[in-house]
């Protein structure tokens, strides 16, 4: 599936990126896309490096722990907003998923450097506000929101 | 802004080829009226292209020798990759005493500047924390290219002057001690291996300028070197192997010896590299040795020798050279106090690729994606854009037509060439042979 651009009149962009569980040969992809993007929209050099940053994590928390998912971005006037959705385990404890350097990935995924509980603290930090809701066994979603000014 | 480029173009010599448009590493060239054009918001005088030509149409502004005499006491800046450009076992005291006799009062060795900002990066590092990875300033090319290209990582660059810069400012002042002449009269000569260092002088980043006054390319002098290479001026030798070893990849981390480090050479693996750094990875590196030249400074273009054979001349230099007194008696015995790196503050320049006002690029941008959708894909070149994206965009900026593409152009024809047939088949009833008389219809597709 491509990305879908929206063609509508508002004073929006939208852009729709899957994401595919375990596909660690695509990871970064999608946060990449979302990078050029933004710079085509010529935002603030410091907005486009926080929401870059939000947008891998999130990417790689679906490939790390996701079997499907999708990052879409929105950019308005005011502010960009990335919805990181999946199909997949779900959070146990936010709380404690939000500490750094805690990690559910397995073994095998940290030996390749990934995993290593940075994620959701390195999203919370570049991220104006930040809205999780898991269900375990059903997925997971993240709102990021990066305010322009 | 008036901005000073070194990289050029023969308009005699160009073809309107697509080789350089495609190497482009920032997208900055386009083929308009049958010849390269290059953006000068966009170029960052990296010199890809002029490796890219097969016409050589592509050339770097530089100084000549005849520029001489325009001063009254004159210094050559030697950078450390000249010295892979001879045989095996030629001495820098031999190239030194060459490059003196070209017609310079006094030589000196970057090398020498190379090793002081190396005890400045090492400095830098102990007092501070906060920040990773910080990435070299020393090649102009990158410097350039994380400008335009990545501004949100300007503030990793390490704030410091470049050897080059703090040698010319070093020679001047002794120069000026030793023989009383006002500044202008000094003139600072760098033999340059490539066309950022240009740059790099006649713009410089910092707004500051520079205290070198003309570049010349080792190519240009290289014939009138090999020349001179008969005599040894031992005392014209002032640096240190580590310095020295700044003129190929990794010389530098060697040189500041900084453990953790990531050396990156060629302009598009330092692309890759920065495109990590962006998206928040390498924080567990320190510093980032990043050169736009593959090699280092000895595949720069202006040098002559194969980058390779270059890399493994300096390379046997390093290791064969005998370590030397510690920089700071080196220094004294010359003459000069240790000089002090200057900072310099690196500013964002960010391409505007659509529009600065947000809600006109987004629409130019939903516009490029439905264009994106239609073009073929196949980025070959053949509108003078390098990729369908790029001919996308200078569509959506009122710079290209979608007909530049020749698929379009080819499709559209094939639609017209269909409706001339479609017309040529419509016959007058009082001419129509076929026709049946009970229909009334008329074949009209």
């Amino acid at each position: 599936m491509a990305e879908v651009p929206a063609m509508s009149h508002d004073p929006s962009y939208d852009l729709k990126i899957p994401v595919i569980g375990h596909d660690f040969l695509r990871a970064g992809e999608a946060a990449s896309r979302i990078k050029k993007v933004l710079q085509a929209l010529n935002l603030p050099p410091q907005v486009i490096r926080r929401a870059s940053i939000s947008a891998y994590e999130a990417e790689m928390n679906i490939i790390i722990h996701a079997y499907r998912g999708q990052l879409a971005l929105k950019v308005t006037p005011d502010a960009l907003t990335l919805v990181a959705e999946d199909e997949g385990p779900g959070i146990q404890d936010i709380d404690l998923a939000m500490q750094e350097g805690y990690s559910t990935a397995p073994d095998e995924i940290r030996e390749m450097g990934f995993g290593a509980g940075m994620g959701l603290p390195n999203i919370k930090k570049s991220a104006d506000k930040l809205t999780i809701t898991s269900t375990v066994g059903q997925g997971t979603r993240l709102e990021i929101v990066i305010r322009i000014s | 802004m008036d901005y000073f480029h070194s990289v050029r173009l023969d308009k005699e010599k160009c073809k309107g080829c697509v080789n350089c448009i495609k190497k482009c590493p920032v997208e900055a060239i386009r083929v308009r009226h049958g010849k390269a054009e290059i953006m000068e918001d966009r170029c960052i005088d990296c010199g890809e292209c002029i490796r890219a030509c097969p016409n050589h149409a592509k050339y770097a502004e530089r100084d000549s020798l005849q520029e001489l005499t325009v001063f009254e006491y004159r210094i050559a800046l030697v950078a450390p990759s000249l010295y892979g450009q001879f045989r095996e076992n030629t001495s820098p005291a031999r190239i030194l005493a060459a490059v003196k006799a070209l017609g310079f009062d006094e030589v000196c060795e970057v090398a020498l500047g190379a090793e002081i900002v190396s005890q400045a990066v090492r400095e830098y590092f102990q007092k501070n924390h906060h920040l990773r990875p910080i990435i070299s300033s020393a090649c102009p090319a990158v410097v350039r290219l994380i400008q335009v290209r990545f501004p949100a990582l300007v503030d990793h660059i390490i704030p410091l002057e470049s050897p080059m810069q703090v040698t010319a400012s070093l020679m001047r002042r002794k120069a000026m001690q030793e023989t009383g002449l006002a500044p202008e009269k000094v003139g600072i000569f760098f033999l340059s291996p490539c066309p950022a260092k240009v740059t790099a002088v006649k713009s410089p980043v910092g707004g500051v300028p520079s205290e070198v006054d003309r570049v010349l390319a080792v190519a240009d002098v290289y014939g009138r070197l090999l020349e001179n290479l008969r005599q040894e001026q031992p005392s014209l030798t002032r640096a240190d192997r580590l310095g020295i070893g700044w003129g190929a990849s990794g010389g530098e981390v060697a040189a500041a010896g900084i453990e953790n480090a990531l050396i990156v050479d060629g302009i598009h693996n330092v692309i890759s590299v920065l495109e990590e750094i962006e998206l928040g990875r390498l924080v567990d590196i320190d510093f980032i040795e990043a050169q736009a030249c593959p090699g280092g400074c000895v595949g720069g273009i202006l040098n002559v020798n194969n980058r390779f054979v270059a890399g493994v001349r300096l390379r046997h230099l390093v290791r064969d050279l005998p370590a030397r007194e510690p920089l700071s008696e080196r220094l004294a015995a010359f003459g000069v106090p240790m000089p002090k790196v200057p900072e310099i503050k690196v500013e964002p320049r960010p391409i505007v690729r659509l529009d600065r006002n947000l809600r006109r690029a987004m629409e130019k941008l939903q516009q490029v994606q439905a264009l994106i959708e239609h073009l073929p894909g196949l980025d070959c070149g053949s509108c003078g854009a390098p990729t369908c994206r790029a001919l996308a965009e200078d569509i959506a900026v009122g710079k290209a037509l979608e007909t530049d593409c020749i698929f379009k152009l080819r499709e559209k024809i094939m639609a017209l060439a269909q409706e001339t047939y479609n017309l040529a088949q419509l016959v007058p009833p009082a001419m129509d042979q076929n026709r049946t008389p009970k229909g009334g219809e008329r074949d009209a597709t």
